[in-house]
């Protein structure tokens, strides 16, 4: 399972790197977001997977999984939406301003 | 954005306040079964944006006379402020307690700092959040008219 | 808090209410409210001179970080009160004389927040006894002295020496940081007081010498010495107060506080000897001779700074032999120049400061300082000239003002030198009594030019911007208390040599025993060698004075371009150049190769360390069972994935990124994280309407039109990228040992009351990171809300519209 979920996280990293290469700003933002993901999932896979209950006591369960990367990756996650609501905007301001949609274009305006 | 969509708008009137509801629901559960401050906040901040999306912006601002961006600025000063609290009552900063005490006809009331920590979390992402969505879909208003 | 610690904060958070007090009170000039931080600081500190004097000293601690032993211990001793009483009392005057120079319409907040931010920074150098912390204060005083130098910012000039003496005193600043580090290595403490015992043992450590050198060089830089003195002139584009108060009374001395600090350390090393010595002699001969040829007669006193704080530090390194020397019979002459430095120090302050303060009002009344258009005023301004003598006479070492004290006791000092026998002194020793003489018959030549050239001679009110007057009586007020202690301290001496300068002796020569630290100053001794020698300074210096005409020549011998300053100019130069062309080199301008050299840079260091260390070594069968549904959303998220690589349609893209979303937070779910699994259901939807919102002001995608290499280069990198991440996440996943840190959150229950361990982390044990993220959280928020309320205002139409 861990195995899997690497190889999947790799494969989404690469999506997200092969995007972020592009020239296009929108696909620069889908690939930061895409890039998170992959990260989410590397934190989640490492931590081990189902080693246990959710980490909440008092319901009868004396193991639980690893609840330290969980509470990283919900803080990752709630800053990765606000990275990427930024980027949006930003992109989007430089389009109204430029009419631009590459990156290349954008040097020197 | 006008949308005259009479079915949509009709369900999220109901639906917005049953959201609102398990958003606190599950603000005040965080302690103990999922959810908590991060949790709460976005769950209220999307009842907010399925307002948004199912009426127009100014709708909004009409029913909702809220400045997200004070929410948002509350929301920081208590999370700051609580942990800075910790530090005129002799204890490290950002430290937890719980305090308990006496009211009259109530009780022992127990309550933890953690809470108040939370609830700055919960409004600082509601604001952020709002603050977000509100400056763009005002913003592509603009742009329609 | 311990009063000696607020007495340094003080002047800081005084100074967050000046802005407010500036805007409120319009009726009252700020600075009589400011007026009062120097004062109460004062009367504060001159409570300690009788205790500090029979021997005392105090300690205070504000524990900071006690992990770490960073702790900030404020130390007041002999050597400290004298700095504190100095920056507090020339704090005291220049304010006061800054209420008449400064009008109100002038941005007086920024001025005295500045101000009071020096004054802070200079007490904290002083009073403090850690390193680490002593260089924080050390910095804060170059930027305050930034900040002032650039008070009038829109003067070019003013703009450039702000950045020469910030650029020139942070790197000494950094190199005595260095010094600092060095020190910490080899004793394994920040304190100042446990280094003296600590380091006895390392004087032949060759660290101990290169911080020994690091260290003079913050000094250096900061006191203006021989080669690094090029920055004061040109910090006289500040206003005159600041140049009285920073650039001649106090932060020019916190190098020499520093030597001073550090004699104890460092003394009797021969190396420090030829250093402080040697750069101090040279300085001041320098000085001297370049002042003559000054104009300006601000610059003319930049450059009397610069030669007098050479004297000072000159005899700063000839009292560090006395504990080379300790035993024998000559002990008591070299720590005497120690006390003739500390002596002349505050001889300096007082006369300097007056000086500045004449010169600033002729600079206000008249609209000049250059000395040739100057003359004749002694008539007009009576009480000006008679200030301005008693500054330059003191100055010249005339008596019967107290420069005539300490410059007696510089020449008995560096007579001394010659009679000794180490450190090859012996062969060269001549030379400091040679130099110094020549230096001073220099000094008396720039003091009288001072005096006649500018109060004698034709008054020529035509080059005059204004009719010549007599200042009003506040600006005069601190010029007159300073010309009254320069009178008073030469009939009673021994005063300030009992009470401050003695108890500073105490400090900078913790080895020896008090009773041979006090010294009795006397006005007259007979007619010895130092006497002869004054004489003879005056009979030349006067002779020299009346010639000067015909040999005014001599400056032509050294043209402008040999000067200090156009070395500074060209090492500016090459760096600038240098930087720009290595920027250009690979920075060109193209968003995409920047991310590009990241991937490649990523690739070559993770990759290359895997392959150079062999560390590939992967257990990748791991016992998990996965079950078919994990099986399909796996494979909807690689399809998901893939389309979303090719995808040339908006909509499209947008949904699969929701896709990919909403399949992690199913994974969530099956991997026992529901706190995560409602986190990153909530967030992707908000996050797809934020994407749908904006839909119609977002780009087309349109086709890449890439060469063919391009294109296979794009995909080189990311599969590249994405086959080592995998590789890196398969041996971290192999070698897992360590026990999971969970285990104690697991208790969290005791600890907090709360059930979700998840909550708790957050919440509790690590609600640092959450309130920073909050942080995050409202700057992304402000920054997207100011992103769409600036729009830019610009001629034409948008092209999309």
């Amino acid at each position: 399972m861990e195995t899997l979920m690497i190889i999947l996280s790799g494969v989404l990293v690469t999506v997200g790197t092969y995007l972020m290469l592009s020239k296009n700003i929108l696909r620069l933002i889908l690939g930061s977001s895409v890039l998170s993901h992959a990260v989410h999932l590397l934190l989640m896979t490492l931590g081990g997977l189902k080693t246990g209950d959710a980490p909440i006591t008092g319901k009868g369960s004396t193991v639980f999984t690893d609840a330290l990367p969980q509470a990283l990756i919900l803080t990752a996650i709630v800053i990765g939406f606000a990275v990427n609501a930024f980027f949006l905007v930003l992109l989007y301001r430089t389009y109204d301003e430029t009419g631009q949609t590459e990156l290349d274009k954008l040097k020197g305006l | 954005m006008k949308i005259n969509d009479v079915i949509l708008q009709a369900i999220t009137k109901l639906v917005v306040f049953m959201i609102i509801t398990f958003a606190v629901f599950l603000f005040l559960m965080g302690v103990d079964n999922p959810g908590g401050g991060f949790v709460g906040g976005l769950v209220l901040a999307a009842a907010f944006v399925l307002l948004v999306l199912a009426f127009d912006i100014e709708t909004i601002e009409k029913g909702v006379p809220l400045d997200f961006k004070k929410i948002a600025a509350l929301g920081a000063f208590l999370v700051v402020g609580t942990g800075t609290a910790a530090l005129f009552f002799d204890m490290d900063f950002l430290e937890m307690t719980l305090i308990e005490f006496d009211v009259p006809i109530l009780g022992t009331i127990h309550f933890e700092t953690v809470l108040l920590f939370e609830a700055g979390v919960a409004l600082a992402v509601v604001g952020v959040v709002m603050t977000i969505i509100l400056s763009i879909g005002k913003d592509v208003d603009q742009w329609k008219h | 808090m311990s009063p000696t610690v607020l007495s340094i904060l003080l002047p800081f958070l005084f100074a967050i209410f000046i802005p407010i007090l500036h805007s409120r009170v319009k009726r009252i000039h700020v600075g009589w409210f400011v007026l009062m931080i120097p004062m109460i600081l004062l009367i504060y500190y001159s409570r300690f001179v009788p205790e500090v004097a029979s021997g005392k000293t105090f300690l205070a601690t504000l524990q900071w970080i006690p992990t770490f032993h960073l702790n900030w211990v404020t130390y007041i001793d002999g050597l400290s009160l004298l700095f504190g009483l100095l920056i507090t009392g020339m704090g005291a005057l220049v304010i006061l004389y800054s209420i008449y120079y400064l009008n109100q319409d002038e941005a007086l907040h920024r001025f005295y927040v500045y101000l009071m931010i020096f004054m802070g920074a200079m007490l904290g150098v002083v009073f403090t006894d850690h390193l680490l912390i002593l260089y924080v204060f050390w910095e804060l005083t170059s930027i305050a002295s930034f900040l002032l130098i650039a008070f009038w910012y829109e003067r070019k000039q003013a703009r450039y020496g702000a950045l020469k003496s910030m650029l020139i005193t942070v790197f000494g600043g950094l190199s005595m940081l260095i010094g600092f580090l060095l020190l910490f290595h080899l004793s394994g403490s920040f304190s100042i007081r446990e280094n003296i015992e600590l380091l006895a043992g390392f004087k032949n450590e060759g660290l101990f010498y290169a911080s020994l050198v690091l260290i003079l060089l913050g000094a250096f830089t900061k006191s203006a010495q021989f080669p690094f003195h090029i920055w004061l002139p040109d910090a006289m584009e500040a206003p005159t107060p600041v140049s009285a108060y920073l650039h001649s009374a106090t932060m020019v001395k916190a190098g020499i506080y520093l030597v001073a600090r550090f004699t104890a350390i460092f003394a009797g090393i021969g190396l420090w000897f030829w250093l402080v010595a040697g750069v101090g002699i040279v300085t001041m001969l320098w000085g001297s001779y370049t002042a003559i040829r000054q104009r300006d007669l601000k610059a003319l006193l930049a450059y009397s700074t610069i030669s007098q704080l050479g004297l000072i530090m000159c005899l700063l390194g000839i009292g560090s032999l006395a504990d080379y020397d300790n035993g024998s019979g000559t002990t008591i002459v070299f720590t005497g120049a120690v006390f003739a430095a500390l002596f002349h120090l505050i001889n300096h302050a007082t006369f300097k400061g007056t000086l500045f303060m004449v010169v600033g009002i002729l600079d206000l009344e008249l609209g000049t300082r250059d000395v040739n258009r100057l003359g004749g005023l002694a008539r007009l301004m009576p009480i000006t000239f008679t200030v301005a003598v008693l500054g330059s006479f003191s100055m010249a070492g005339l008596p019967p003002f107290n420069g005539f004290l300490s410059k007696e006791m510089f020449f008995e000092a560096v007579l001394m030198v010659q009679h000794l026998d180490f450190f090859s002194i012996e062969s060269l020793g001549y030379i400091f009594p040679l130099l110094a003489w020549i230096g001073s018959v220099l000094t008396f030549v720039y003091c009288m030019i001072i005096v006649f050239q500018t109060f004698f001679g034709a008054y020529r009110p035509e080059l005059l911007d204004r009719e010549a007057r007599e200042a009003p009586i506040g600006m005069l007020l601190s010029p007159m208390i300073l010309g009254i202690i320069i009178v008073t301290v030469f009939f009673i001496p021994n005063v300030i040599g009992k009470y401050i300068l003695s108890p500073a002796m105490y400090s900078i020569f913790p080895n020896i025993e008090t009773e041979a630290l006090q010294f009795d100053i006397t006005i007259w001794h007979g007619f010895t060698t130092e006497v002869w020698m004054t004489i003879f300074v005056i009979v030349l210096g006067i002779i020299l004075y009346a010639t000067r005409r015909y040999w005014k020549g001599v400056y032509r011998v050294f043209p402008g371009s040999w000067t200090m300053d156009n070395i500074y100019k060209g090492i500016l130069a090459f760096i600038e150049n240098n930087a720009d062309s290595i920027n250009h080199f690979y920075m060109r301008g193209n968003g995409r190769d920047y991310i590009a050299y990241i991937y490649l840079f990523f690739i070559a260091c993770v990759g290359g360390t895997i392959w150079y260390t062999g560390a590939f070594s992967i257990n990748a069968w791991s016992t998990t069972p996965i079950a078919p549904y994990e099986w399909i959303l796996t494979a909807v998220m690689i399809v998901a994935a893939a389309t979303l690589a090719l995808s040339h349609n908006r909509l499209l893209s947008i949904i699969l990124n929701g896709v990919l979303g909403f399949s992690i937070a199913l994974f969530f779910i099956l991997f026992n994280a529901p706190d995560l699994a409602l986190t990153q259901l909530v967030i992707e939807t908000i996050t797809t309407a934020l994407f749908l919102l904006a839909f119609t002001h977002l780009p087309k995608l349109t086709k890449e039109r890439n060469s063919p290499i391009g294109r296979w280069l794009k995909v080189i990198i990311s599969v590249s990228v994405g086959s080592i991440f995998v590789i890196v996440a398969l041996i971290v996943n192999g070698s897992l040992s360590t026990e999971k840190i969970s285990l104690f959150f697991e208790d969290s229950e005791l600890l907090m009351g709360g059930h979700n361990i998840v909550n708790a982390i957050l919440g509790d044990f690590r609600a640092f990171d959450t309130m920073l993220e909050v942080v995050v959280l409202m700057i992304a928020g402000i920054g997207v809300y100011t992103l769409v309320k600036s729009k830019i205002k610009k001629e034409g139409t948008h092209e999309n519209k």
